[in-house]
């Protein structure tokens, strides 16, 4: 065999084209659009998703035998797609629906009547809970009083109630005593920390929820009371708008579960029905059966005799949606006369948040009764002149607070009494609550809570009435400065009329600027920086920045309020989009200077960059932009390090990759150039950027081959030369393999367009010496995964390329594809697959094509071998040589799988090798034959191929042999091993 | 569940009758296996049980000297001969004429302390030997119908002052204080609220709690005389902490079913009932107004 003459067919690819294109045929409609319009009318039916295709069923009767549509199922993938892509939202949207309704609030099955009152302006209690919980908190210690958390140790510390002290000398009555506890163990948990607290209560709620479970009723309405006892208490005061969040989520649960299980439990007769079923969701009460009426009556009784007034208004109040049993009227009677109530409470904070209650619960089940809303603020009101008192003063001396601090407690209650008030009210109620505010007592607090509940469009119309109003507003030591914040919200929200808007801002601001606390002074601030950007040109916004910059640099004191300066950064980036002004003012860039603390000025640096990639939308070249974001960039790039997250520098390579896609410098190609390099100097520790980077410059070499249209002139070809260049000394910087290797593969064909030649060899070169290193394994997201498919694809595609790259004249022919076979061969393979033998076979089919009159592809302008070598003998047997030497060693390779546990793999690779063979090989010599019929009684010798592609293959050689009496000759040898 | 059970289902979910109604339901016996009998009969009873209070005739005679309970009402009612019950649900339904014996008067339902005036309608299966007999006890509650007396509204008003005060031994130690109030009604309707109002005008020592105290006042005749107590029904704050001044508080309480009745005056006993309202102040000195009042079940 060692005279073996590997012949090479030769092939006419015109007349290959030709012979094999299958005839086409005009078609008059898209053929994934009107699929399913063949479908029949019940198929049509099934799948209502694809209704809208159905309007153009009348075009296509023609393609009814289309057999792509039959393949689809008669719906096109596409429309499948959105249709599915639209579910998942829509359900999304849903299921947030009903999370809000269950969550924890009663607000769950309103009627469809209630859910249109309350319309999407309205704030909901749940959105304000956080916001409570993570301002009012406390470090000191706080105590529970009950008898159901006490499991650890079961002392009976027996404690009388204070109702025995009034009647002591009473028999114990034969009322059940609703206060008094199971076994008399009422224990008190004192010195919980906030965090043991709210685990406490959490537990409360959960042992209600066990106690209803388990059908302990009484014990479930225990716990709900001593939980509203709770919020009698006002130890730990400035933990109270906290604590009243937290217990009435469980009041809340309580009123739902003996709301649902009364209405789970009454069925109806509708008129003419056999058997009742379940009341529906706006159920009238005629329509309750008696049964129900008297559970209902039973928990009412029961509430009424709970002795204690808190607890008695909290429990009431939770369980209030069930009188929709008793009478339709109910509502409006029960939350006047639960207003009343409220009264008999003594301590203003209390009574406060116990009206904020009751008009959470009125808004929740009857949102158009709004009765007992008004009587509930002119109470507070009127109760409000209590904090001057020597019992509330006594209990601030004792907590050690101060009424600043203690007025400040009152606003969230304040403010959603407020709010409910306000809520769709017309102006006239508002001015009615604005004259008695300032009536009664002209306070601070109040003000406040009239500017974050009415309309910001109400505040903002009577700017100047409330500037006058903080101005004038007694002191009673509610801080001034979040007058200022509220104020400013509301002008934010709705602008106040044009001409008073610059004198409102230098009313304010001669406030705010003598404000020496910078806290508050930053608070104020941030929220006035938004009216400024909105309202006034830079001119404002840059004597605000300098001002705060004033403000902020003393003592270093920016130190302290990077969130806020960061939100400060924030609102000027998403209204003032005009980049290269805000880059041009003064003072943006000394304020950016405050932020000193590197993950700080990161985040703000992420956050320009942002706002800029989303609301730049053309190329620009402004020299400001530029040096601006540069700076900008490298302050974000420079924070990557070893130990950033991989998200992070994924999203840092993102924007800054923005950014460079946003720099055009039109037709100065240089100078784009020269910025590509700046950016490469400065960014140079982010894959992601250098690569986006040498695909750039790939674009600009392109870019300027399509200019001069493929002729370069002098100019351009150097230009040309100086973009591979910069590619080729990019390259090597990138740590991942496969991103260096396909860039070279690009730069190098980019190259090759731009008629580089020698640089083109010199990417190829670099490509094929890069391929030994390439490891086996590599680790994608963090799982390892063989490389081997990725390399075997590569290989295929840099031979691919290889075809039309002509040899080097100083190195001898076939120069590139010796040394891609030598790294291949020296390669570390896995030796249980076959990815080997694979690529000698390609190359097989590439040395093939490269020895045909006419390459199947050229570059324009570029002679590849065909035409160098015109078909040179010398070249072909070269050719042929190189391919009877890939021919010994696949066969090496199909020796060692001559192992009964790799025949398989045998058989395969001996099969590939037979197609390429007939393909390939010209099957007029004996010796290819010959070749031919030894691969394929190989690949048939153990039974082991499958079946059906040696009877697809072996039909293919049949109809070849109709044409080749080669072939012809050839056939009976191919004998189809049958299988026992 | 045990192998056989007996219960009463009454028709009416309320379980409130009124003298000449008729008591219908049905006597649901469970069982998994036949179950013979001897007999089932129903019952209903009413009676007075009266008890004398050991503070005002002393223990010894407290306990012996208990009085006899006086019978209103004893209807028996044979509802199956001895025999067999198949196994399974059986209902036997039943219907009873609510007539008082001979010339007394069906009293309505109260559970009290001394008196207690209680009507119940038991079912009892007598079952041969070796065997337990069955009962099911179920106490319903019986209402006056719309012939008795009628509430008309007595308002009063009322002025608690510290001058005002009686039973104290050193007035000058009290606190200076001025509440007024008014009380809409002193003959109430027994299933209205109880409703006034209270304003402490003025206080010198902060109130620690005011509350509306509901008594009742029971009163047993006997030979030596009778025993005559007070007891407290419940508690109901009405203010808690030092209430704002000059804010109209809400008196509201609602009579507990069961504890209360229309007032009752009868030879052998009476029952009345007393409101105080309570004002604890902070050094828990305490002060009590007392107001009877009258109860109906019917208001004109």
């Amino acid at each position: 065999m060692s005279t073996f003459h590997w012949e090479i067919k030769e092939r006419n690819y015109g007349k290959e084209y030709r012979d094999k294109t299958l005839n086409r045929e005009e078609t008059s409609s898209h053929p994934l659009k009107g699929i399913t319009v063949t479908v029949t009318e019940s198929k049509l039916r099934k799948q209502g998703k694809v209704s809208r295709s159905s309007s153009i069923s009348s075009q296509a009767s023609a393609s009814s035998q289309d057999p792509l549509s039959s393949a689809l199922d008669g719906s096109d993938p596409l429309s499948q797609f959105a249709a599915q892509a639209s579910d998942p939202l829509s359900r999304i949207a849903a299921e947030s629906q009903s999370r809000q309704s269950t969550d924890g609030t009663v607000t769950s099955t309103k009627g469809k009547n209630a859910n249109a009152d309350i319309d999407a302006t309205f704030e909901p209690w749940s959105a304000k809970k956080a916001a409570i919980l993570s301002h009012y908190t406390t470090s000191e210690k706080l105590s529970i009083t009950t008898s159901f958390l006490a499991s650890g140790d079961r002392e009976k510390v027996t404690v009388r109630m204070q109702s025995a002290a009034t009647v002591s000398d009473k028999v114990k009555n034969h009322l059940e005593q609703l206060d008094d506890f199971e076994d008399g163990s009422v224990q008190e948990m004192l010195n919980l920390s906030q965090q043991e607290y709210v685990k406490r209560i959490d537990e409360l709620n959960n042992a209600l929820i066990l106690a209803w479970d388990q059908d302990q009723r009484v014990r479930s309405l225990k716990i709900a009371i001593q939980c509203a006892k709770l919020l009698a208490d006002v130890s730990v005061i400035h933990f109270y708008p906290s604590k009243f969040v937290l217990i009435t989520d469980i009041l809340d649960t309580f009123g739902k579960l003996v709301y649902d299980r009364i209405k789970n439990k009454a069925t109806y007769m509708p008129k003419g029905a056999a058997r009742p079923i379940q009341l529906p969701d706006n159920f009238t009460p005629d329509q309750v059966p008696d049964s129900a009426k008297e559970t209902c009556r039973n928990w009412f009784f029961k509430i009424a005799s709970i002795r204690e007034l808190v607890p008695r208004f909290y429990v009431e109040s939770a369980v209030l949606k069930c009188y929709g049993f008793l009478t339709s009227e109910e509502y409006n009677q029960a939350l006047r006369r639960l207003g009343l109530m409220t009264r008999g409470i003594g301590d203003p904070l209390v009574s406060l948040y116990s009206r904020c209650y009751l008009c959470r619960v009125g808004i929740d089940v009857a949102p158009t009764v709004k009765d007992h809303q008004m009587p509930c603020f002119d109470d507070f009101l009127f109760t409000f002149k209590q904090i001057q008192t020597d019992y509330v003063q006594n209990i601030l001396a004792v907590q050690k607070l101060d009424l600043p601090r203690y007025l400040t407690l009152y606003s969230p209650g304040l403010n959603w009494i407020l709010q409910c008030l306000a809520h769709n009210a017309s102006d006239a109620v508002l001015d009615e609550i604005l004259i008695k505010c300032q009536k009664q007592c002209n306070s601070a607090l109040l003000i406040n809570s009239i500017m974050s509940a009415f309309k910001p469009e109400y505040v903002s119309y009577r700017a100047k009435q409330f500037t006058a109003m903080i101005k004038d507003c007694e002191d009673t030591g509610f801080p001034k400065h979040v007058l200022y914040k509220s104020l400013g919200m509301c002008f934010v929200l709705a602008d106040p009329p044009d001409e008073d808007k610059l004198q409102l801002l230098n009313d304010v601001w001669k406030v705010v600027i003598k404000l020496k606390n910078t806290s508050d002074y930053i608070s104020c601030a941030e929220v006035w920086i938004e009216y400024v950007v909105k309202n006034f040109s830079k001119r404002e916004l840059n004597t605000i920045l300098n001002d705060i910059i004033k403000h902020m640099t003393p003592d270093r004191a920016y130190e302290d309020h990077y969130p806020q300066l960061e939100a400060i950064v924030e609102k000027i980036v998403s209204y003032m989009h005009d980049f290269s002004q805000l880059f041009a003012l003064e003072r943006f860039l000394p304020f950016l200077d405050m932020f000193q603390k590197e993950s700080v000025k990161v985040e703000v640096c992420k956050t320009i960059m942002a706002a800029y990639c989303r609301y730049q939308k053309d190329p620009t070249n402004d020299p400001v932009i530029v040096n601006s974001l540069m700076f900008i960039s490298k302050t974000m790039h420079d924070s990557v390090n070893a130990l950033s997250l991989d998200d992070d520098i994924r999203q840092i390579g993102h924007l800054i990759s923005s950014f460079i896609r946003s720099i055009s410098f039109g037709h100065d190609f240089e100078q784009q150039l020269s910025f590509y390099v700046e950016a490469r100097a400065s960014f140079s520790n982010i894959d992601a950027i250098i690569i986006y980077l040498v695909q750039c410059v790939n674009t600009l070499a392109m870019q300027t081959r399509k200019i001069v249209k493929g002729n370069h002139t002098r100019k351009t070809a150097s230009f040309v030369r100086a973009c591979a260049a910069f590619t080729y000394i990019t390259i090597p910087s990138l740590s991942n393999i496969f991103s260096r290797l396909n860039l070279y593969l690009i730069s190098g064909e980019v190259a090759l367009a731009n008629l580089c030649l020698s640089q083109a060899d010199a990417f190829f070169k670099a490509a094929i010496t890069l391929l030994p290193e390439v490891p086996r394994n590599i680790q994608i997201d963090g799982k390892v995964r063989g490389t081997e498919p990725f390399l075997v694809e590569y290989i295929n595609n840099l031979a691919s390329t290889l075809l039309v790259v002509p040899d080097n004249p100083d190195q001898g022919p076939l120069y590139l594809v010796r040394g891609l076979l030598n790294a291949v061969k020296n390669y570390k393979w896995d030796p249980n697959s076959d990815a080997k033998a694979i690529i000698f076979v390609n190359i097989i089919t590439l040395l093939s094509a490269m020895c045909q009159e006419n390459y199947l592809y050229g570059i324009d302008k570029v002679d590849s071998n065909d035409k160098l070598y015109g078909q040179d003998p010398k070249f072909i047997s070269e050719c042929s040589q190189f391919c009877v030497d890939l021919k010994d060693e696949t066969f090496t390779l199909l020796d060692v799988l001559d192992k009964p546990e790799t025949y398989k793999r045998q058989a395969d690779l001996a099969h590939q090798m037979f197609c390429r063979v007939l393909s390939c090989g010209n099957m007029d010599s004996s010796q290819m034959s010959d070749l031919a019929v030894t691969l394929w009684q190989l690949a048939q010798k153990h039974g082991q191929l499958d079946t059906k592609i040696s009877v697809r293959t072996l039909a293919h050689v049949r109809r070849q042999a109709g044409n080749l009496p080669a072939i012809k000759k050839m056939l009976p040898l191919l004998v189809l091993e049958s299988r026992t | 569940m045990a192998a056989q059970s007996i219960d009463i289902k009454l028709k009416k979910v309320s379980k409130i009758y009124h003298e000449g109604d008729v008591i219908s339901g049905v006597v649901v016996i469970q069982s998994r296996n036949e179950l013979s009998h001897t007999g089932i009969t129903l019952t209903v009873e009413g009676t007075v049980n009266l008890q004398l209070s050991s503070k005002s005739v002393g223990l010894f005679e407290a306990f012996y000297n208990s009085l006899k309970p006086i019978q209103l009402l004893n209807v028996n009612l044979e509802l199956t001969k001895a025999g067999k019950l198949p196994s399974g649900k059986t209902e036997i339904p039943f219907e009873i004429p609510l007539k008082p014996k001979g010339n007394k008067v069906l009293y309505e339902t109260f559970h009290g302390v001394f008196v207690n005036i209680q009507y119940i309608i038991r079912a009892d299966m007598k079952r041969p030997l070796l065997n337990k007999d069955l009962q099911k006890l179920l106490e319903f509650i019986l209402e006056y119908k719309d012939e008795s007396e009628k509430a008309n509204p007595k308002p009063i008003t009322f002025n608690i002052t510290s001058e005002s005060i009686q039973n104290i031994k050193e007035k000058h130690n009290l606190p200076k204080f001025r509440i007024k109030g008014r009380l809409d009604s002193t003959h109430c309707h027994i299933i209205k609220p109880f409703t006034g109002e209270l304003i402490v005008e003025y206080s010198e020592a902060p109130i620690k709690s005011m509350e509306l105290q509901l008594v009742r006042v029971e009163t047993c005749g006997c030979a030596e005389g009778y025993a005559k107590d007070a007891t407290e029904i419940q508690n109901i704050q009405i203010g808690d902490g030092d209430v704002c001044r000059g804010l109209v508080l809400p008196i509201y309480m609602i009579f507990p079913r069961l504890f209360t009745c229309p007032t009752l005056a009868t030879t052998n006993f009476k029952i009345e009932f007393e409101v105080n309202i309570v004002v604890v102040f902070h050094d828990d000195h305490l002060v009590t107004e007392n107001f009877p009042i009258k109860l109906s079940r019917f208001s004109s």
